[in-house]
């Protein structure tokens, strides 16, 4: 490579709002019911049906947009988007393509320490299409199945302006777009069940140049990592194709999980004419200030201003505070916690270290886990209380994990309570000390690793059991008397 | 005289105090229908077990509704639960709603007999009903000549009394015009006070259900029955309905008459032209002010009409594919093939023509060129009546340039046949309430005046009607298709 490059991203995001019912029928929006029973003729498009807007979907898109520091239009308006797919009963999708909700936002992101402002294009109001369930592959199959459930749920496009220059700030933008919309409470932003799914443009440019390269669009991103390896493999296959002299088209691509690379699925030839018109169907939507007002005022904290909180009251280091303000559930159990147990920082290093290890391990989210944050703080209170040590704790904390029981029941079930008795421990001691006189010589010239097989064989006795503390203390006065 | 003569009034004093039962009535009719469906052609289905069975009901139970008992027909485009609603397309051959359309329910509330569904241009596009799958509708005035549409099912049922009144669906004047060929009372109220759900949508922002009845009374009550709003619908409009036959007296004096000086003009025939003036006249001798006025802009309605209304038809009809609806060709291998040629085979010819103009002006070279430019037109002719209506209540016109057409007599010539939108088309460029009225006769065959309100103003447009009727016969004249009179 003889060139610098830059590397230029801009994200779509689609997040499905999660209003109990979709965004022009009645129909429950409820994920996993049985194929087909979610569905009315308004939203399998029955002739002569007529969309009628859900109120809390347009909320909802308020609610995000102001999360998102964007323009509420006063008037926005839904446009028919034509194409023909069999999940789309219609034949056209109701989407809001040239008067948006929301424009104009941003996002504050950070990558190693370093803040940086990612614009917000606009952000609109739509319906998702259904679902096709082939029978084996698209290619291969005798025929498809569709699946209506998902048909008519009310989603929200969120489009980036091309600011990201990275993969990592790629994935940085999305965790804390996530963030934003769980905290904000509009939806379920889970990437598996796919009511977050984000497209990813990307171009290369040579470090300097003001204008921006042929763009590629990659579908088909269905987590985190996906976004990131993706954008590193696109990044780099442009730039060697542009080292080579090759010309770049702009194309949609779409990304091989398997295989780690992303495939040409079609050129901008190909591309649909959509024949965009106002939706007749429908009036346009006048948002008011109060309305503006009312939902700004019902505003739960976001993950900025509770990342700030957590530094200003509660004392925690930035970095914990980034951490616990990732999803709301976690800020929920550890405020739930502190209010319990007001030591922040010895509960934010738990959930940091211990809890997160645990769902990382299991693959879990912390709203899924047994565990309550009252039990944690039981357990931290037994350790202050010296009943157990803090090794101990751990062994106990992920028995609560897996088990949902209390700590001290199964401190008791499983004999972990803590040795401090000081006569106990005097004569295991005595025992030790007498068994191996030439550690004693040892010790006694000298050697401080004496002192430290000693505890060792103390603690292999207890079964770690041995108050650390006194023990020491103990030996101390045992070996002073040799 | 008749029973199938009578209007909704006079059968319902008939009902109400006993003189015949609801079942009487419906076999009257049906007898009716037997005689003279085979000349006249209006329907597309029969619903007489329904229709029996609905009077059973009645009889056995009745109840005090205005149109209770009474039997009436609906335009095929209108659904109906458990009846197969075609919009006289071979798309929608063996379609069953599982709904009622809300008008559809709304006659059913008030224990209204549905005789069956009635003929139309393949979804209500076209004004001769010669665009239906299945046949064309005679005008029984004269059965070599057509009835009009593209609710010509609903008129000639009508006019034939083959029903006593019937509901269409108006997008350029589709109510009004078969009205007034077939010597009928014919109304499209405004835009938003009639619900859209159920009626399969040709031209959502300007389609609208409205009322063909024998009298302007009759229409009233009609309009009484199926206007309000509709939470179903979202262009529907919220406002207070009133009783339209309250105080419906024709007395008109002092009502403020314009007629726009563009719709009297060149192509308009003369004998109408005559007899809407003449009418004018009277409506000066009882009382009104008539002022001759001027509405430029009515020139684009009818190519802004052709531009919108196709494009909305050809996504509106985009979901009749072959995966959910219609006609599927099950030959084809792949699912491109698959709508290319269930929809080949499920539409007729103007339908399709109505598709490739409305991709074509909607598509992104031409959007705005077209769609955008007939867009602007529409607000400056909307802004025209809007203007005219400062200093007026009410705006008449024509509704047609000529009397009802022969079979194929535009065959060749479809700009010509469109051009019988012109006086219709601006109303509902506007979302304007519109009626057409009978005015006279020429040559043997009935003419329509058409009469054009501010919005939701109905009832200024029912009582101007009423004043024309009252001073004339022409409602009482009934074509003479056999049968005893
Ligand atoms: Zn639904």
């Amino acid at each position: 490579m003889n060139r610098e490059y830059e590397i230029v991203v801009g994200l779509e995001v689609h997040v499905e709002l999660k209003t109990k019912t979709k965004i022009f029928c009645s129909c429950s929006t409820e994920f996993g019911a049985e194929p087909n029973t979610q569905v009315c003729p308004g939203c399998a498009g029955f002739p002569g049906t007529l969309p009628v807007l859900n109120r809390k979907v347009v909320e909802y898109g308020i609610k995000t947009g102001l999360a998102l520091n964007c323009e509420i239009a006063e008037m926005s308006r839904f446009d028919r988007k034509n194409y023909f797919y069999p999940d789309l009963p219609k034949a056209y999708q109701i989407s809001q393509f040239y008067m948006p909700i929301c424009k104009n936002g941003y996002l504050d992101i950070e990558v190693d320490g370093a803040k940086k402002r990612i614009g917000i294009t606009r952000a609109h109001l739509e319906e998702d299409a259904g679902k096709l369930v082939h029978q084996g592959t698209i290619t291969s199959t005798e025929y498809s199945l569709v699946d209506l459930n998902r048909g008519g749920m009310g989603l929200l496009e969120i489009v980036s302006e091309p600011d990201i220059r990275s993969a990592q700030e790629a994935r940085a933008y999305l965790e804390k777009l996530r963030a934003v919309l769980l905290f904000a409470g509009v939806s379920d932003c889970k990437m598996q069940e796919g009511s977050l799914r984000c497209d990813a443009n990307v171009s290369v440019r040579p470090r300097g140049q003001k204008e921006l390269g042929t763009r590629v669009e990659i579908k088909n991103l269905n987590s985190f990592r996906a976004l990131e390896k993706s954008i590193e493999y696109e990044a780099s296959r442009q730039i060697n194709a542009i080292e080579d002299g090759e010309e770049l088209f702009q194309e949609t691509r779409t990304w091989d999980e398997e295989k780690q690379v992303t495939r040409a699925m079609r050129s901008k030839e190909d591309a649909e004419d959509y024949r965009y018109f106002p939706d007749p169907d429908l009036a346009p939507v006048y948002v008011s200030q109060e309305w503006i007002a009312e939902v700004s005022a019902s505003m739960p904290e976001l993950p900025d201003q509770a990342r700030q909180r957590l530094v200003n009251d509660c004392g925690l280091p930035d970095y914990d505070a980034s951490i616990l303000t990732l999803t709301p559930a976690t800020l929920k159990f550890f405020d739930e916690a502190v209010t319990e147990y007001n030591q922040p920082k010895i509960v934010s290093n738990w959930i940091m270290g211990e809890l997160n290890r645990l769902l990382n391990v299991n693959n879990m989210e912390i709203e899924d886990s047994r565990l309550v944050p009252g039990e944690m703080v039981k357990l931290l209170k037994l350790i202050d209380a010296g009943t157990i040590s803090g090794k101990i704790a751990k062994t106990v904390f992920e028995e609560m994990f897996s088990t949902g029981k209390e700590p001290e029941q199964i401190i008791k079930e499983k004999g972990l309570v803590q040795i401090s008795d000081e006569d106990t421990l005097k004569a295991m001691i005595d025992d030790i000390v007498a068994a191996n006189p030439k550690v004693v010589e040892d010790y006694k010239n000298g050697k401080e690793k004496a002192f430290g097989f000693f505890v060792g064989q103390l603690m292999k006795a207890t079964r770690g059991q041995a108050n650390p503390a006194i023990v020491n203390k103990l030996l101390q006065e045992r070996l002073s008397r040799e | 005289m008749q029973l199938y003569d009578m209007t909704i009034s006079e059968l319902s004093v008939l009902i109400k105090e006993r003189k015949i039962s609801a079942q009487e009535l419906t076999r009257a009719y049906l007898q009716r229908i037997d005689e003279v469906e085979e000349q006249v052609g209006a329907f597309i289905t029969r619903t007489d077990e329904l229709a029996i069975q609905q009077a059973g009901e009645f009889d056995h139970n009745p109840v005090n509704k205005p149109l209770a008992g009474i039997p009436y027909g609906l335009k095929d485009n209108i659904c109906t639960r458990g009846v197969r609603t075609t919009c006289a397309s071979k798309m929608l051959g063996d379609f069953v709603p599982a709904y009622n359309a809300r008008v559809a329910a709304c006659l059913q509330d008030q224990q209204g007999i549905l005789l069956g569904k009635l003929n139309l241009d393949e979804f209500a596009m076209g004004c001769s009903t010669e665009t239906s799958a299945f046949k064309p509708t005679s005008n029984p005035w004269d059965l070599q000549r057509l009835a009009g549409g593209s609710s010509g099912g609903s008129a000639a049922a009508v006019a034939a009394g083959e029903v006593a009144y019937s509901l269409g669906t108006d997008t350029g004047g589709s109510i009004r015009q078969p009205a007034a060929y077939c010597g009928l009372v014919g109304l499209k109220p405004t835009y938003g006070l009639v619900s859209r759900f159920g009626a399969i949508a040709n031209t959502s922002s300007l389609d609208q259900v409205g009322v063909i009845t024998r009298d302007v009374w009759d229409c009233a009550l009609v309009l009484n029955a199926i206007a309000g709003y509709d939470p179903q619908d979202g262009t529907s409009v919220k406002i207070d309905v009133p009783d339209y036959t309250a105080d419906l007296s024709g007395d008109i004096k002092g009502l403020r008459i314009a007629y726009p000086r563009e719709y009297f003009q060149n192509n308009t025939d003369t004998a109408i032209v005559e007899q809407v003036k003449r009418a004018l006249h009277e409506y000066e001798q009882l009382g009104a002010i008539v002022e001759e006025v001027s509405l430029p802009y009515s020139e684009y309605a009818l190519p802004a009409y052709y531009i919108i209304s196709r494009a909305e038809a050809s996504t509106n009809l985009a979901r009749y594919d072959g995966v959910q609806f219609g006609l599927r060709d099950v030959k084809a291998d792949n699912v491109a093939d698959l709508y290319a040629d269930s929809r080949a085979a499920g539409f007729g010819a103007e339908v399709k023509l109505r598709i490739l103009l409305g991709s074509y002006v909607l598509s992104a070279d031409y959007y705005e060129t077209y769609y955008l430019k007939a867009m602007k037109a529409r607000r400056l002719i909307h802004d025209d009546f809007t203007r005219v209506f400062e200093n007026h209540d009410i705006i008449i016109t024509p509704t047609t340039p000529t009397t009802a057409f022969q079979r194929d007599e535009f065959r060749s010539d479809l700009l010509n046949l469109y051009r019988n939108d012109i006086l219709t088309v601006p109303v509902n460029m506007a979302g304007l309430p519109g009626m057409s009225v009978p005015c006279g006769f020429i040559d043997g065959l009935p003419a329509g005046m058409q009469l054009i309100g501010k919005p939701f103003k109905e009832k200024m447009l029912l009582n101007a009607a009423l004043a024309f009727e009252q001073a004339h016969d022409y409602y009482k004249a009934r074509p003479n298709l056999g049968g005893d009179r």
